[in-house]
């Protein structure tokens, strides 16, 4: 095993961003014919390590060695030419051109009168079937494959340039069971023709099957690298999280679950609300004071049906209830007259407002329910800004800065003011945490927990199962673009449960 | 080109029909343009002569010309708002040259290179300085047309014995019909429309830089992380689209054997026209050369059209409006049903 030469070494990588430190002297090393893991939660570093290797990002400090030569790699082209393939999590192919054409983009076979089509297609395929992919037609377009098909066809396009590094960057996460194993399937094919593959992905389960070394990055720190088959899942665990497995259990605490009295009446309540092609009609109840978690992966319909509830996408079925009455909510200027407020997941594009300032972010929602001609008069204004500034503690503290100047964190919390200052009796929140330090997230955990314990009506959604396990009273796991349980989180219930929920679901299917 | 073949594809429902779909907006302008043809003929019993359709072919050589020119950026989801402008600086530059006795074939090749020029400002103002297309090319339209009026706001004529006008010219008679109305003619214009056509078509359909170009107008950062060459890509349709215009401008100039600084006023609009009455999808992505030429033949043919109909030549402008409205409306049924 030793004696076996890596391929790549990436040593005392270290990238800084304005004011963060993303990556601290990270080592790595891929072998030949071998599955390595990255490993770390969401803002380890594994994502900006991809993009050191893929020549996205530059490095500031560090070495990266591909095959014994010092390699300086700025840009995409670069890495290509190295060797280095990549696929990412959104699949990055051109849904306008053909399957074949996808494949060879770009290493077309070309004759004396330009591309040859006939033999550029021919190669195609035969690239597909080296993949066990035959029986796709190179000249039908890529739209008529699903996504996890254009990911096996991304995977194909990786070894047309005969890659010696093919790096999968969570490219299981909007695949079912059976998806995942066609996809382990070629993995194994393209290991053992000697390739060397970096694989990221939150399922330990997949980790455990497919890898064969992992590397564990922690806060942008590089913790160890370690055999797969060689270590415990909770050694793991406990490494990722910074906490022994015993530690873990403690922090895991859940809070007090608010209990529902028998006959008490929801906030909001949905009935068979749905839209097709986005999510499946839909029962749901959120209580005051209840924090209803929404589970599920990439695409199962999590942020579908938050987005439904607040009307940014028009239901086309199903009924709406408020306190009992029934409402209309058909797009979000008729959900916050009614007191509900959504927090995006895509918090640059439909959050902030980036050339606006914190103050005008925040009272931008409260504005629009009072009309255009009556302007929130200043000292309202005044107190409803300071007041927030301060309890959200944004920082820093001065309202009249440029919102897109502020970290991820803080900017979330802003948004989140500005949902509070309409006083919400629903308020729905997507992916509140994602991609902010945390110090930041922490706090806006606390916060949900204690806009419950006011008596608000919660919605949780969040890709992080552990923040969901923690913070809500019952669980809404969807999958597919269904609702699939409804688990009232008691102390039985852990992540375990809903993966496995999730899991089983399938295989009824 | 490509026909979908439904070799040993098991369990993939019928998809030869969405590559077909793509091409409806296409073959809509075929149809288009062959019923106007038929009506012509049947109301007015002129447009089947050779004489005719010779005379629209000569006449709007340089309409094809700048439809491919327009196909390029087009199909990257941008646009060059310049080529007008560029029709116009390159005339005046030429005429001026020519009557102070500059050799024709000097002429020729410092217009075009006026309008590479022009060309790759663009691409420096939407590469390096990270413009959009459409604010670039404006710049680039308002600076070429500018400069053409400074140089002179005279009608400028081609002096006698030029070496020039023979491009545009009468040209050579393929078939001389006792009646002359119905002469089939050609001039060396039509040839370089034809050429400019052949050229884009196998720049896009058989080069890496045409497939580039498709690529870019599916998603330009899945064509910048598959790692095509897409800024070269950019700089070479944006010099294409120019350099394209300055020929349309020679084209068209040696056949009027006029220029003034306001020729081409609206040409880039008459340019996105044909492109977007071709089927080529506004946004990027899908389309072909031979449909912005018959959009270009269609935008030719409604002139003679409406003007024997008694429509007014001021309405005509509201007859291109409508036909590019009911276009797009096909365009989006298309996207719709290839979504479904």
């Amino acid at each position: 095993m030793t004696e076996k030469q890596p391929i790549v070494v990436m040593k005392g990588i270290t990238i800084e961003f304005p004011g963060v430190k993303a990556l601290d002297g990270v080592d790595l090393r891929l072998f030949p014919g071998e599955v390595h893991a990255l490993m770390g939660e969401n803002g380890a570093g594994k994502s900006t390590m991809i993009k050191a290797l893929t020549g996205v990002y530059k490095i500031d400090a560090g070495s990266i060695t591909v095959d014994g030569k010092p390699t300086q790699l700025n840009g995409t082209l670069d890495a290509q030419n190295a060797g280095i393939a990549t696929v990412y999590q959104e699949v990055n192919l051109c849904t306008n051109l053909s399957i074949g054409e996808n494949v060879m983009l770009g290493h077309e076979k070309r004759g004396p009168l330009g591309i040859d089509w006939r033999k550029t297609h021919a190669e195609a395929r035969k690239h597909l079937a080296k993949m066990g992919l035959e029986y796709l037609d190179p000249r039908a377009p890529l739209s008529s494959i699903s996504i996890a098909m254009q990911q096996l066809v991304a995977i194909a396009r990786a070894m047309v340039i005969d890659a010696k590094v093919l790096i999968l960057d969570e490219p299981t996460s909007s695949l079912d069971a059976n998806e995942v194993q066609d996809l382990f399937e070629i993995m194994r094919k393209v290991r053992d023709s000697g390739v060397a593959i970096l694989f990221v992905s939150h399922f330990l389960d997949q980790i455990y099957e497919i890898t064969d070394r992992l590397t564990i990055l922690r806060n942008g720190q590089f913790i160890k690298e370690v055999m797969t088959r060689e270590t415990p899942r909770d050694e793991l665990i406990g490494m990722m999280i910074g906490k022994s497995a015993d530690e873990l259990s403690q922090i895991g605490a859940k809070k007090a679950r608010r209990e529902i009295k028998p006959g008490e009446k929801p906030v909001v309540s949905i009935r068979q609300l749905g839209r097709k092609g986005q999510i499946e009609p839909t029962d749901q109840d959120v209580y005051a004071g209840e924090v209803v978690g929404f589970a599920g992966l990439l695409g199962s319909g999590r942020t579908e049906l938050g987005r439904l509830m607040f009307g940014a996408d028009k239901p086309d079925h199903g009924e709406y209830y408020l306190n009992g009455k029934k409402i209309s909510v058909d797009s979000p200027y008729t959900a916050l007259k009614n007191k509900i407020a959504y927090s995006t997941e895509n918090r640059r594009d439909e959050g902030i407002i980036g050339d606006l300032t914190v103050r005008q972010n925040m009272l931008i929602a409260l504005q629009a329910t009072r009309g255009m001609f009556k302007p929130i008069p200043k000292k309202e204004a005044d107190e409803i800004v300071d007041k927030y500034m301060k309890e959200l503690n944004v920082r820093p503290p001065d309202p009249n800065k440029l919102i897109k100047n502020l970290s991820g964190g803080n900017q979330q919390k802003v948004l989140i003011a500005r949902w509070l200052a309409v006083h919400p009796e629903l308020l729905i929140l997507d992916e509140p945490t994602r991609g902010i330090d945390i110090g930041a997230k922490a706090e806006i955990q606390q916060k949900v927990l204690e806009l419950a314990a006011q008596g608000m009506g919660v919605v949780f959604i969040s890709s992080e199962l552990e923040e969901v396990v923690r913070l809500s009273d019952t669980i809404t796991v969807l999958k597919d673009h269904k609702k699939i349980a409804n688990i009232v989180n008691d102390d039985t219930v852990s992540q375990a449960t809903i993966v496995e929920t999730i899991a089983n679901s399938g295989k009824e299917a | 080109m490509t026909t979908a073949t439904t070799v040993n594809a098991p369990a993939k429902k019928a998809k030869g029909g969405k590559f077909n779909a793509q091409m409806i907006p296409t073959i809509a302008a075929v149809v288009i343009f062959i019923l106007m043809l038929i009506m012509g003929q049947v109301m007015f019993g002129t447009y089947f002569r050779l004489g005719f359709i010779s005379s629209l072919f000569i006449d709007h050589a340089y309409l094809i010309i700048l439809a491919v020119a327009m196909t390029l950026p087009i199909l990257t989801g941008g646009i060059d708002l310049s080529v007008g402008a560029i029709v116009a600086i390159t005339a005046v530059v030429g005429m001026k040259l020519l009557n102070g006795g500059a050799p024709a074939p000097l002429v020729l090749v410092i217009m075009l290179l006026i309008g590479a020029a022009f060309g790759l400002l663009a691409g420096v103002l939407i590469e390096e300085f990270n413009m959009q297309p459409f604010i670039a090319t404006l710049s680039t339209m308002f600076l070429a047309r500018g400069i053409a009026s400074i140089i002179s706001t005279d009608s400028l004529t081609m002096p006698e014995n030029n070496g020039f006008g023979w491009i545009g010219g009468e040209g050579w008679k393929i078939i001389d019909n006792p009646k002359i109305s119905n002469d089939l003619s050609i001039n060396l214009g039509v040839i370089i429309a034809v050429v400019v056509v052949v050229f884009g078509y196998i720049l896009l359909h058989h080069t890496r830089t045409g497939r580039t170009i498709y690529a870019i107008g599916g998603s330009r950062s899945s064509a910048e992380l598959m790692g095509l060459p897409v800024k070269r890509t950019q700089y070479v349709i944006y010099l294409t689209s120019a350099t394209l215009a300055a020929l349309a401008s020679i084209v068209y100039t040696a056949n009027i054997g006029s220029a003034k600084n306001t020729v081409g006023v609206g040409w880039e609009l008459d340019a996105v026209a044909s492109v977007v009455i071709g089927g080529t999808i506004i946004t990027g992505g899908f389309g072909y050369v031979l449909g912005s030429v018959l959009g270009a033949l269609v935008r030719s043919i409604l002139e003679p059209l409406t003007t024997d109909f008694g429509v007014p030549a001021e309405a005509v402008q509201i007859v291109v409006g409508i036909m590019i409205l009911v276009f797009v409306v096909l365009q989006r049924a298309v996207t719709v049903l290839q979504k479904e």
